[in-house]
């Protein structure tokens, strides 16, 4: 299950809304271990197309190291498709590359109500799981490692 | 030439779970035939008909090696690699 917190998943709607007709795509990282996604980082779709994304290579290498500097990991990686469902393609599930990660797939092919749904990607078997919204992780059931969100 | 190269997570069944090892060579090829011999079946997941695989960057230092002559790319004494899988997908190939 993915729980995630209501302005991440508006941010992630809000980025793919402003992209759109192109494939928007980002990551939320969060704690090393945590599963817990806390900071939204929109990355440059360096194909710029409605039919594909691909990170762009350096600015991934800065946003990795300064992930791994942090202790963080991509706990959530983004993107949206513009003219179809919200569920991972062909292409999506040959290239995930990230077996801890969530995939979360944002539609906006209905300009009035986004779809948005997760999935883990490992080893090309695309598996989806419930997402939870929740307004904090304080409030949250998520275990006794529980702490407040940062500032 | 001894360099250090950060591994991905998901290559790091190939080098027991560390997620930086040393390796030597002069080029990105010379070092991923050397990380191979010590990391059997890395080389496989980096290396396609003889050019760096489509969705893997290499970077030396802070460099994308795939303007710098892919695996021909000169590293030198201290130089750091990095690994990263692309980040990529999309709705096309449905």
């Amino acid at each position: 299950m993915l729980m995630i917190r209501r302005d991440l998943v508006d941010a992630m709607v809000g980025h793919a809304r402003r992209d759109h007709p192109d494939e928007a795509c980002g990551v939320v990282a969060g704690p090393v271990g945590s599963d817990r996604p806390e900071r939204l980082i929109e990355m440059i779709n360096a194909e710029r197309s409605p039919t594909f994304y691909r990170f762009d290579a350096a600015e991934q290498l800065r946003v990795w190291r300064a992930m791994d500097a942090a202790d963080e990991e991509p706990v959530v990686i983004y993107h949206s498709h513009t003219a179809t469902e919200a569920y991972p393609s062909r292409t999506d599930t040959s290239y995930a590359s990230q077996p801890d990660a969530h995939y979360v797939l944002v539609s906006t092919r209905d300009p009035d109500t986004h779809e948005l749904r997760s999935y883990r990607i490992i080893d090309g078997a695309v598996t989806e799981e419930p997402v939870e919204v929740v307004e904090s992780y304080m409030f949250s059931h998520t275990g006794a490692d529980d702490v407040p969100d940062a500032p | 030439m001894a360099v250090t190269v950060s591994v991905p997570t998901i290559l790091r069944t190939h080098t027991g779970g560390e997620k930086s090892v040393d390796a030597s060579g002069s080029t990105v090829a010379e070092v991923i035939e050397d990380l191979d011999s010590r990391h059997s079946g890395i080389k496989g997941r980096l290396v396609k008909d003889g050019s760096l695989h489509r969705f893997i960057n290499v970077y030396v230092n802070d460099e994308d090696v795939r303007f710098a002559g892919g695996l021909a790319a000169a590293v030198h004494d201290g130089d750091n690699v990095t690994i990263l899988p692309a980040v990529a997908g999309g709705c096309a190939g449905w």
